[in-house]
């Protein structure tokens, strides 16, 4: 029963959803504040329950002063609704941001720059070494790919003759890779109004027994 | 003239189709294809077969790290990848180790968890231990520190499991400390997490990585696929139904590619309608 009932509650929920493809109203409004503010609500008590009551008070109550400094600069940010106090707010900003942008700095270079250059380059010196000609044509694709894309972004130097010729070719390999994404996502898409009909029709079932 | 005017009505019509026609024929399709099941053939692509023959080759007592960084706004891709991939880690005695670092996604992380070991001990009788066969840790906020003090010390972030239990008391827990203790890490994300995973996880601490993502997000990771600092890829529902097929355990993703294909095709069908309409249409006014 109480299934029947939680299916229904979801059932109704998704048709409601659903109505906004018709046109605005009631039904959809309700089910769209409903699903903002449960997420709300949630996130908030997993953040308190999760993180903030374990970590800072626990650990104060457990002796460890130094979490007070942490938990005042957090409490700062708060500041940012006073019209004559919001400058305090900066601070936390400022090491949030501080601490986010050199975390960042090096890994995110390491992992998309230079690693995938790296790998790029191999890809240049491996191609006499290629297995098949489909690995040679696929590396060839690739290693033009990266340059003529690169030669699109380069703003320096007007896009004439073989430069030009270079960026237009990177401008197709820049069509190609949109298009590619175009078609997962409208893949992700039906996946999603898969499966809501995939339960409709579970809960049809249950109904009908 | 009277027929020349009436072609053109018709790819005027082309270009201006109410939408609402195109949502009713995709439902349609959709739902007549959901209650026919046809089936249609799941060709494995060499990124899914990477993943699956990674976690393949793993031992008993090897210890995964599963990453469900995703809330039920992306489960209908994602989730089927964390039941197979689950089911395929209980079925070789591969130790897991959960978190679910989006905001929304703990809880049904925890549910996902209980029911592919309810599964799995139905379906072969075995008896599975939380705290030594798999441990939830559950979620923490901002996944970039979060990934990175794992690489340090899983303590800093997961003092205490998804259940309040400290992980000092747990088996699993006591011989796995950071991420460099791990076998690999599986990440299955709807999120930006994946970024700080390959950077910061497996760039850093040199960690096996595997990910299965959303449709949307799947292009984004090929290039990483291609310089291998990932072994494997799941794109969207069809990466899903790929690894169902590897695992043996068919499911709602396989169920649901014959209703991708046919929606597929009513889009195609909408795409060259259009353009065909866009064409005409802008032949006749620079004719004009």
């Amino acid at each position: 029963m109480s299934e029947l009932f939680w299916m229904s509650v979801s059932g109704f929920l998704t048709l409601f959803i659903f109505s906004f493809l018709y046109k605005d109203n009631p039904f959809y409004k309700f089910a769209e504040h409903l699903v903002v503010g449960v997420s709300a609500g949630y996130f908030t008590m997993i953040l308190l329950v999760t993180s903030l009551w374990p970590k800072l008070i626990d650990s104060i109550a457990a002796g460890q002063y130094f979490y007070i400094i942490p938990g005042i600069l957090g409490m700062m940010m708060f500041f940012r609704f006073s019209k004559t106090k919001s400058w305090l707010a900066r601070y936390p900003i400022a090491i949030y941001i501080g601490v986010g942008a050199a975390l960042e700095m090096i890994l995110q270079l390491q992992a998309r720059v230079i690693e995938q250059l790296n790998a790029t380059i191999k890809i240049a010196g491996s191609i006499q070494n290629a297995g098949s000609i489909g690995d040679v044509v696929n590396n060839l694709i690739i290693i033009v790919g990266v340059v003529c894309g690169l030669a699109y972004f380069y703003f320096s130097k007007e896009h004439k003759g073989a430069f030009g010729g270079a960026a237009t070719v990177g401008i197709w390999v820049l069509m190609v890779g949109f298009g590619a994404s175009f078609g997962y996502t409208v893949m992700a898409r039906i996946s999603l109004l898969i499966d809501r009909v995939q339960f409709l029709g579970n809960w049809i079932n249950l109904i009908t027994g | 003239m009277a027929k020349n005017n009436s072609s053109n009505d018709i790819f005027d019509r082309m270009l201006t189709i109410d939408r609402r026609w195109i949502f009713i024929l995709l439902a349609i399709v959709v739902v007549t294809v959901y209650i026919i099941e046809p089936t249609v053939p799941v060709l494995v692509t060499r990124e899914v077969q990477q993943l699956y023959d990674h976690i393949e080759s793993l031992k008993e007592g090897d210890v995964i790290l599963l990453a469900m960084d995703y809330d039920p706004s992306t489960l209908a891709e994602l989730h089927p990848m964390t039941y197979t991939v689950l089911k395929q880690c209980f079925k070789k005695k591969v130790k897991v180790l959960v978190t679910a670092l989006h905001q929304n996604g703990p809880g049904m992380a925890d549910q996902a968890l209980r029911e592919t070991v309810a599964i799995h001990e139905a379906a072969t009788g075995d008896t599975l231990e939380y705290g030594r066969d798999y441990v939830f840790l559950g979620y923490k906020p901002y996944p970039a520190i979060v990934i990175n003090s794992m690489g340090q010390d899983f303590h800093i972030s997961f003092p205490a499991d998804y259940y309040n239990t400290s992980i000092d008391s747990l088996p699993l827990t006591q011989r796995v400390h950071n991420l460099t203790d791990l076998d690999a890490i599986i990440n299955i994300s709807g999120t930006s997490a994946t970024d700080y995973w390959i950077a910061y996880g497996a760039a850093a601490y040199n960690v096996p990585l595997g990910i299965g993502v959303t449709g949307v997000m799947a292009t984004d990771y090929y290039p990483y696929l291609q310089a291998g600092r990932i072994f494997g890829l799941m794109g969207g529902l069809k990466g899903a139904a790929e690894y169902e097929q590897l695992a043996d355990n068919v499911g709602r993703a396989t169920a649901g590619m014959a209703m991708q294909m046919w929606a597929h095709v009513l889009i195609i069908f909408f795409i060259v309608l259009g353009n065909v309409g866009y064409f005409m249409t802008r032949n006749r006014t620079g004719k004009e």
